[in-house]
């Protein structure tokens, strides 16, 4: 199969006007005629519901959550990136788009994050229009912070809650259109299937999360905006509940995996305190505006933060990369922090830490300004470890946080299943093999407010779909399969708790599928994957019946689909023999340590397709051209 | 750490439930009190035995899933803090502690201590919105608003819907809950054409949810995970004096409560 990205032709500037322009509109008389299904209600899903009701066009929307305000969209903290250029200081969409193309290491779509970025200005005025409370100066104005991987400062915020803010203006607007009963809302309603026929999406199958009652829902065009699957690590600064599932059963359906090996970890997380945890929490990037990152010079260095000489720290962000400083990419960061704890100069009780210290800002701003800045983060870190961010310096350790890669789309956001398109975290579009700070938000809603709701029309208009019943063999047999599946999960009655073979997965990956790989590391990983798979389908035990309310049935359902996307991400980690972004494998780097891409070979987007149970999925591939930025090998020095 | 648990167990909405005992053994004093309920439910799921289910999401105070009685108390010991940012190390070694669900007819058990919040989301419905369509908004710098103002509806603004406020009022009322996206909203410029209508609306669906009626016991802002203070009802309630006052025809029959 090849695979079409559908980028339109022309200057890169004007491909989206223009693609706007020829694509085939559906008139507003018969935009009610047709029913799209919405999976996922976060920053995507909510706002493509509810623009696309706005349309005019029949939406349901499915969510597990008993509301759509909690999608994990909610806890993103630092903010949301546009190129409004509000201070002046050289931003423009052309800049926006460099710094995420640069950003992702060259791995990205230009075309896709051109358009990304063209939105970005509007997504912000739509949002102040819903009453998003951002940050604003004293005259009024809205005001600004700086984010990783960029010179200027372009990142909009409402105090260390931008994802909440954006959610609820979201979701508020969702609710509107669910009173006017323009969206049917299907709340603890859990996709396990998408239902296929002759090829095209036509609907899902779903379980009710209250009853366990197993539904088929029919359509012209389904959408998921299911969120990212970071979670397969098991810990990791992603909800409990994120999931890979609504994707990997598309993907067991026909839509092809992208690039599902390039996977993010954040620098600044609160290091983990031992093995009860269940996850880990983020501190906002938004702190390394104000916070400097350091390390004791010596190694086994046992004394206290403040004990410590300046002459004896090292700054090592500020060291290595001056011109970005502190603010150097996620991906850079993680691995200088990484690298300072291998070399033994770890800091707190693990050696599995480095500081974040505020204390030069806490002289120079005053601590009031400092906790207006960031005083929820240092209050939710003062929880969580009983340290005070504002006496000591924060201890800090890279954690996993945001998936790159997802289900691949073309240009109009459809995947290679006529039909399934797939939005925000969910598909591989935007990001590369790195995403930066506050751009995640930012995709979410430009997909979801300004995208889709175009593209979906185009799809629609030329369609030609043949009507469904509930009583089609297909539908039919994908319900059947569904209830076979949580029957049989419920049946093996084995010896241990689904939850451990999900920490056991989590250190799998973590340890050969993470910050850094390599062909040993990801050939046992396979092997050991392999194995976890086998005693799970035989020695969990989950308690309860499929009918019935059953938490250990929901995670039981997810950690057996998070099995098998391990195995894919470490076939795809190790087919990609380069290092970029995220992605590194120790056997290709330059002689200071930094990523070695092979652009000869490896400029394009992988893209996995099912061939079913036990074979090898083939390794599709979209070349990637570069027409409009330089390819060179990332500096941020 | 050790600990004796009295958990609330019901099957389901319709059947009764009772508090049954579990021994919490060796947890450490830097687990989170939901990450206490997950070796508790480790160890009931590998014999078998059904896990209690609870609602939990992000764990870190902002999804509002978590909602517990922690010995009779809306999110437990921690001040301004929701159930999944406790930690055991604020309990005493070998304390008994007693687990519930949000008590409130408008919060019916599902399972466990689960319980049905969509109240709260019909709530939202019936106003808590500026109708902004997607497309067509001004440029975001041409609406100015003072900083006092923005910081004063993002205080509001900050609520997580977890219900801990009804759970905490003796009344079961959600006035802190409903005041809350009112005074966010009224607050803001971009607020100001549905402000009236807004409050009428959704005190009105407010009541027919079967939410009691606020007496200013200020249980609910004790209660509060974001310390939401007790201001935004007296704004809500300024602001229904004056929807009332000038209420017109028209907006009597858009509300259908006229
Ligand atoms: C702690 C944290 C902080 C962050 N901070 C920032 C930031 O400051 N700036 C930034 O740009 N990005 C940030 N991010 C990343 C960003 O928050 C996410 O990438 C983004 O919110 C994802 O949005 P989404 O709409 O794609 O998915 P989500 O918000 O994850 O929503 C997924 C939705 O899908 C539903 N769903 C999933 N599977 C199913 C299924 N099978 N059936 C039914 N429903 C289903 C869920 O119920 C939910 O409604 C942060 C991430 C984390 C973890
Ligand atoms: S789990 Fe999200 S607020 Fe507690």
């Amino acid at each position: 199969m090849e695979l079409k990205s559908k980028v339109p032709s022309g200057p890169l500037e004007q491909k989206w006007d223009s693609h706007r322009f020829n694509m085939k509109l559906v008139n507003p008389a018969n935009k009610r005629k047709y029913h799209v299904i919405v999976v996922g209600a976060g920053l995507a899903g909510a706002s493509a519901s509810a623009t696309m009701s706005e349309l005019g066009y029949r939406v349901s929307c499915f969510v597990y959550h008993d509301s759509p305000r909690r999608a994990h969209s909610i806890a993103a903290q630092g903010g949301i990136n546009a190129a409004k250029n509000y201070q002046n200081d050289g931003d423009s969409i052309k800049r926006l788009f460099y710094d995420t193309i640069k950003g992702g290491d060259f791995r990205a779509r230009e075309a896709n994050v051109h358009r990304l970025a063209q939105c970005s200005v509007n997504i912000i005025d739509q949002c102040v229009a819903q009453g998003v409370p951002f940050a604003r100066e004293y005259g009024g104005l809205l005001t600004n912070r700086s984010f990783g991987g960029a010179q200027v400062s372009r990142t909009f915020y409402a105090r260390g809650q931008t994802g909440q803010q954006l959610l609820l203006g979201a979701y508020q607007a969702l609710e509107k259109q669910i009173a006017k009963g323009a969206v049917a809302m299907h709340t603890m309603t859990e996709m396990i299937d998408v239902i296929v026929i002759d090829g095209v999406a036509r609907g899902i199958v779903a379980r009710d999360l209250t009853t366990g009652r197993i539904s088929t829902h029919l359509a012209d065009a389904v959408v998921l905006a299911t969120g990212g699957y970071g979670n397969v690590y098991f810990l990791s600064t992603n909800a409990k509940q994120c999931n890979v599932t609504a994707a990997w059963r598309a993907y067991k359906r026909g839509a092809a995996f992208g690039n599902p090996c390039f996977t993010q970890i954040h620098p600044t997380c609160i290091p983990q305190a031992g093995e009860f945890q269940s996850k880990l929490t983020l501190m906002s990037e938004s702190l390394r505006n104000d916070g400097r990152c350091w390390a004791p010079v010596k190694q086994g260095d046992t004394r206290s933060a403040r004990d410590i000489p300046e002459s004896e720290r090292d700054y090592f962000l500020e060291r290595k990369y001056p011109s970005f400083g502190n603010l150097a990419p996620r991906d850079i960061a993680s691995r200088a922090a990484k690298e300072v704890c291998d070399e033994g100069r770890g800091v707190g009780d693990t050696g599995l830490g480095v500081y974040l210290d505020f204390a030069d800002s806490i002289k120079r701003l005053g601590e009031k300004t400092v906790a207006e800045r960031y005083g929820n983060l240092f209050e939710m870190y003062e929880r969580i470890t009983d340290e005070n961010p504002y006496r000591q310096p924060m201890r800090i350790y890279p954690a996993v946080h945001y998936t790159m890669g997802g289900l691949w789309v073309d240009y109009n956001l459809m995947s290679t299943v006529p039909g399934l398109h797939v939005l925000g975290e969910a598909n591989f579009s935007d990001h590369g093999a790195n995403r930066l700070g506050a751009s995640a938000l930012m995709q979410g809603l430009a997909d979801g407010y300004f995208v889709i709701p175009v593209t979906i029309g185009d799809y629609l208009a030329q369609a030609k779909l043949a009507p469904v019943t509930p009583e089609h063999p297909e539908v039919r047999a994908a319900e059947a399969a569904a209830n076979d599946r949580m029957k049989r999960l419920v049946g093996i009655k084995g010896k241990r708790a689904a939850d451990s073979f999900h920490r056991d997965l989590g250190k799998i990956m973590w340890e050969k599928c993470g910050m850094a790989r390599n062909t040993a590391s990801l050939t046992t990983a396979i092997q050991d994957i392999g194995a976890l798979k086998e005693e799970f389908w035989r020695n969990v035990n989950v308690p309860g019946s499929d009918a019935d309310l059953n938490q250990a049935l929901e995670k039981a359902n997810r950690i057996a689909d998070f099995m098998e996307l391990g195995e894919l991400m470490c076939r795809d980690a190790l087919e990609r023999e380069e290092s970029c972004g995220g992605h590194f494998r120790t056997e290709y780097q330059t002689p200071d340590g930094e990523a070695l891409r092979n652009d000869d070979d490896f400029a394009h987007v992988a893209a996995w397709q099912y061939t079913g149970e036990g074979a090898t999925p083939t390794r599709l591939v979209e070349p990637l051209t570069f027409e409009n930025v330089q390819l060179s090998q990332r500096s941020y020095k | 750490m050790n600990f004796t648990l009295k958990v609330w167990r019901q099957a389901n909405a319709k059947s009764a439930g009772r508090l049954e005992t579990y021994a919490a053994k060796e947890i450490p004093s830097d687990a989170s009190f939901l990450e206490m309920i997950d070796i508790v439910n480790d160890h009931l799921e590998a014999d078998g035995k059904e896990p209690i289910a609870f609602a939990h999401d992000c764990r870190e105070g902002i999804c509002g899933s978590c909602s517990m009685m922690i010995d009779g108390v809306a999110h437990g010991p921690v001040k301004g803090a929701a159930t999944c940012q406790v930690h055991m190390r604020s309990f005493k070694d070998g304390q008994v502690i007693t687990i519930e669900p949000w008590r409130s007819v408008a919060f019916p058990v599902l399972k466990d201590l689960v319980t049905d919040r969509s109240a709260f989301d019909r709530i939202i419905q019936a106003g808590g919105y500026i109708s902004a369509p997607t497309g067509g908004a001004r440029d975001a710098n041409e609406i100015l608003v003072a900083k006092s103002d923005s910081d004063s509806a993002m205080d509001a603004a900050a609520c997580i819907g977890c219900g801990a406020c009804v759970a905490a009022c003796p009344n079961g009322s959600a006035s802190l809950f409903t005041g809350a996206k009112i005074a966010h909203l009224a607050r803001l410029p971009q607020g100001q054409p549905e402000r009236y209508k807004r409050v009428e609306l959704m005190v009105a669906q407010m009541d027919d949810e079967h939410f009691g009626h606020c007496t200013l016991y200020g249980e609910c802002q004790a209660a509060c995970p974001k310390q939401i203070s007790i201001d935004v009802i007296g704004l809500m309630n300024r602001d229904y004096i004056v929807a009332m006052a000038t209420k017109t025809p028209d907006m009597a029959g858009a509300s259908g409560h006229g």
